[in-house]
């Protein structure tokens, strides 16, 4: 079996055991990243030579028995994550240039437990998009169909772990951006409870939305990396003060008994046949691992989408303020005087769909349109998460398809951003709510995988991980991997 | 109260930002000491650097909340952060983070003194967190500007009163007032010059006995007392002038500017802004535990009211040298320390009010830099009690104390200034004086009582002005009638 075959769980597996060297992984990965990537586009940058010291450094620890929990695992960081001196640029123009003098927590936390750090993921800009072609960077490819979008907007994460040019991708997800391009690229991805991954060093979009995860192979190797990445930070006042439990610890026990409510709200949609029987599909062999199945209702959820689109561009339009061409990344070329700087630093500097979302929401927050939309939505939000708390009072998880479809061909959605929006249906719940969500591989249609999504209550990842693995472990979907040339 | 035309009355609501004396930011680590050079005391989160997020400096809760018990105010719990959005280059992140809705103190009052003797309720109507913007700098930059962001995240409370406040004067009380609480509550040291305490007001004017209120405008800028009651003078004068020239008032944000005594309007583009307000998400609102409001407010000090209540009871004082002295926490330390040394509370208020007091105006110290101490005062005092010196050698001993520093008994030995109290000293000057004035004695004795107060001068001339009065009078009297 050839190394970027190997799981993550695998690969430390080989690394303890010595059946090969971090060095050797690390090159093998950073091979195929110079072999393919030119096409897929899913880095903006490649570390090459800070891996292979990384790589090596692993090496010494593995001979002088110090390893660390992770020691000499090849991943990569999505570009919403600032890396100490190595660009991160947010796939925008704006900080094409931007190197932060920091790192992410998460970025910090995923070091210390010994990662190699292989390289900074494509993505849509400032995660604005769900597609990845609104990158500043150009568009990513899907491994599966060139011609086909990768998902967004963690696409290039997305695109790297499905072509196998790293082990495992950090990720990102405000209204679907993990699990969105998990189920379009047939990989696992896991946006965690709100509050669990700390946003520090993480660029933000929304901010009460934004929560950092992992897009993998399995949901035991998303297990894995999410349990390093997570954790209270004293740097992130939003990061929950509670312990994490050793994801795996109940991986393998059965789901006998496990109450997996469908809500009917999602069922009754108009979703193509293949949607519905794969999800179909999904559901039986549930019943065969000894759930038990129970229609559920979550009467507000069709508000999801409308207050999405209001909080979430409110949020990025004070965000994305602090661009202006004063302290760091883009400034347009001689300023005329100080409006002038403001007015085209940010005109060349972002893209149109973030152009728009700063718009929509400065519009949204304005005097006169504040309580109209801006309160309302949040009391709508309101009514969402309650009905996610009504739910869970009979069943432990909800399951739903992650996306209305397959994937789809690049430019098909590109000018029209509502349709292009109606990608986050299903998965923009749980943000409105912060519970965590899973999407994992569950069938394919004409060459294309397809994903299931299962969401929990408020801090049970770890059960999200039971029911994933303990489907990958009766099914082979999440076995298949694009043939990349 | 000043009466500008007896028709019109002013309206003034004060808003007054605190910096507070933390040691770092509100939302940041970094430090807050004033004077460091540009740009060395911000870090990535008052920089606004792509990523990072705000933690709430937890000292500023607790000076809050003494803050709104000092302001008879009520504690909000949960209070919550909003941001205020608005560009320009000295606010890194494009927005401020402040409070809006749930400010931690609301509802409060100050009772203010006036001149005459009166008090007046003043409401406090909120008094929430901010941080503070940078500084922009136009001069030494040619055709740029430059920014300095060491004040960037320095920590703010804004407090706003009612339009409850009716002339200068009273405006001016009420901001002393402020002033002296907050320096008693010790969370802030209240610098005007330094921008530690600002203070914007808004006036505006009516027709007296009127219910609607005129439109006011809101004057910024304003670094003293003096310019305080000046710059609000100056408004409320503008505004009936206009009115009653027929024309109206604008609502704008106005600049003072103290040398020429003036206000003029800043540009309206400033002033037009939708700051688009909403809750700040990076921040959970704070839960403040009554445990923890109970724990701050044993930390409360005694306030200037209840101290200025003490003074009068215990040391007897009268309602205005004790109030006086209570305004400001150092004297009103100053003065227990001399009554305690000087056992004597009048003489040592008089002495502080009077004579201290203007050798500290004169060389422009603060009581804290007093060149005598409190102790050095008190022995002085105790001299004059005990009868080694009188009233007037001893303004003479506090002078030569005040240039060199030097202890009380010292200077009195060196200089030989201790009062004659033996008697057969002061009758055998007593006598000379008689014998050397054959005239006067002839006239006193004629029925021209009021020599006496001659022969007592002559006296204390003789002695050198240390003779004791007392017994020069009682010598003198016994002398005189033989």
């Amino acid at each position: 079996m050839k190394l970027h075959e190997l799981s993550l769980k695998e690969q430390l597996n080989g690394l303890k055991e010595g059946s090969f060297s971090s060095t050797e992984l690390t090159k093998h990965y950073l091979d195929r990243i110079s072999s393919f990537d030119k096409e897929l586009n899913s880095f903006i940058t490649v570390t090459e030579e800070s891996a292979l010291n990384q790589a090596k450094e692993s090496d010494e620890r593995y001979k002088s028995n110090k390893a660390l929990p992770l020691d000499g695992i090849p991943i990569a960081h999505k570009d919403i994550f600032c890396t100490e001196d190595i660009l991160t640029t947010c796939g925008s123009k704006m900080l094409s240039n931007f190197k932060a003098p920091y790192s992410a927590s998460v970025v910090n936390n995923l070091s210390s437990d010994g990662v190699v750090v292989l390289g900074k993921t494509n993505m849509d800009e400032f995660a604005m998009g769900s597609s990845n072609e609104t990158s500043f960077f150009g568009p990513v490819k899907n491994p599966w169909n060139k011609k086909y979008v990768p998902g967004g907007s963690s696409g290039g994460s997305a695109a790297c772990v499905s072509a196998q040019l790293a082990s495992a991708a950090t990720a990102t997800d405000t209204g679907g951006s993990i699990r969105q391009p998990a189920a379009l690229c047939g990989l696992t991805g896991i946006k965690p409870t709100y509050g669990r991954v700390s946003r520090y060093g993480m660029i933000a979009f929304a901010s009460s939305l934004d929560q950092g995860g992992v897009l993998a192979r399995s949901a035991e190797d998303s297990a894995i990396l999410l349990e390093s990445m997570s954790g209270h930070d004293p740097k992130d006042s939003t990061s929950l003060n509670e312990d994490v439990p050793n994801f795996l610890e109940n991986i393998d026990s059965p789901i006998k008994g496990m109450k997996i409510g469908l809500p009917k709200e999602f069922f009754e949609r108009d979703l193509p046949n293949h949607v519905k029987s794969s999800t179909k599909e999904a559901i039986e062999t549930y019943k065969d691992l000894g759930a038990e199945i129970h229609e559920i209702s979550l009467p507000n959820v069709d508000l999801s989408l409308p207050v999405y689109y209001i909080i979430a561009p409110a949020e990025c339009s004070a965000n994305l303020s602090r661009y202006d061409g004063v302290r760091y990344g883009y400034r347009c070329e001689d300023p005329k005087d100080l409006e002038d700087l403001y007015m085209r630093t940010r005109e060349e500097g972002f893209g149109s769909e973030v152009k728009r979302r700063i718009l929509i929401g400065t519009y949204a927050l304005s005097a006169g349109y504040y309580d109209a939309y801006y309160l309302k939505a949040q009391k709508c939000r309101r009514l969402v998460a309650n009905d996610f708390t009504e739910a869970f009072k009979s069943v432990d998880l909800i399951l739903s398809p992650t996306t209305p479809d397959t994937s789809f061909k690049a430019g098909e959605k590109s000018d029209d951003p509502i349709e292009m929006y109606l990608q986050d249906i299903f998965t923009i719940p749980a943000n409105l709510a912060g519970l965590p969500g899973i999407s994992f591989p569950c069938g394919s249609h004409e060459g294309l995988p397809l994903g299931v999504q299962l969401v929990g209550n408020s801090l049970k990842e770890a059960q999200l991980f039971q029911a994933a693995h303990q489907f990958q472990e009766a099914t082979d979907w999440h076995k298949n991997l694009p043939e990349v040339k | 109260m000043t009466v500008f035309n007896e028709s019109w009355e002013a309206v003034i609501g004060l808003e007054i930002h605190v910096q507070l004396a933390t040691n770092s930011k509100l939302f940041s680590g970094a430090s807050t000491n004033f004077g460091a050079l540009p740009n060395t005391q911000a870090c990535n989160i008052d920089l606004a650097m792509p990523g990072v997020l705000p933690v709430l400096n937890e000292e500023v809760l607790k000076m809050a909340v003494k803050l709104g018990k000092a302001l008879n105010a009520n504690i909000n719990s949960p209070t919550s952060f909003a941001r205020k959005n608005y560009f320009y280059p000295d606010l890194p992140k494009g927005y401020q983070i402040s409070q809006m809705d749930k400010p931690i103190v609301e509802d409060g009052f100050l009772d203010i003194e006036l001149e005459d003797g009166s008090t007046k309720r003043i409401g406090v109507t909120r008094a929430h967190l901010e941080e503070d913007a940078g500084k922009s700098l136009h001069e030494d930059f040619e055709g740029k500007s430059g920014i300095d962001l060491n004040r960037s995240g320095t920590p703010l409370i804004e407090i706003v009163s009612e339009p409850e406040i009716n002339s200068p004067e009273e405006a001016v009380a009420y901001l002393k007032s402020i002033h002296s609480i907050i320096r008693y509550l010790e969370i802030s040291d209240g610098n005007m010059a330094e921008g530690s305490m600002r203070c914007d007001a808004n006036v505006s004017v009516r027709k007296v006995g009127s219910d609607e209120l005129g439109t006011r405008t809101e004057t910024k800028n304003v670094n003293s007392f003096r310019f305080v009651e000046k710059a609000i003078q100056y408004e409320i004068e503008r505004q009936i002038s206009e009115i009653e020239s027929g024309n109206t008032i604008t609502q704008e944000t106005r600049l003072y500017n103290s040398q020429a005594n003036t206000t003029r309007p800043m540009r309206t583009k400033e002033y037009a802004n939708d700051y688009r307000y909403f809750p700040e998400p990076d921040l959970l609102p704070v839960v403040l535990e009554d445990s923890f409001i109970k724990k701050t407010l044993e930390q409360m000090p005694e306030m200037p009211n209840e101290k200025k209540l003490r003074f009068v009871n215990e040391y007897d004082l009268s309602e205005y040298d004790a109030s006086l002295l209570a305004a400001d926490r150092d004297l009103a330390n100053y003065f227990e320390e001399v009554t305690g040394e000087s056992k004597s509370a009048k003489l040592s208020a008089n002495w502080i009010m009077g004579e201290l007091s203007a050798e500290l105006n004169k060389e422009n110290l603060n009581i804290l830099n007093s060149k005598i101490s409190a102790k050095q005062l008190g022995q002085l005092i105790k001299r004059i009690e005990d009868s080694t010196i009188s009233g007037k050698i001893a303004k003479e001993v506090f002078e030569k104390m005040w240039s060199s520093g030097n202890e009380v008994d010292t200077i009195i030995e060196k200089e030989g200034m201790q009062q004659v109290t033996d008697l057969s000293e002061i009758e055998s000057m007593v006598s000379k004086v008689i014998d050397e004035n054959p005239d006067q004695l002839k006239q006193y004795l004629s029925g021209k009582d009021r020599l006496f107060g001659f022969f007592v001068g002559q006296v204390m001339k003789e002695s050198q002005g240390k003779a004791n009065p007392a017994q020069v009078n009682e010598i003198l009297k016994e002398k005189l009638k033989e």
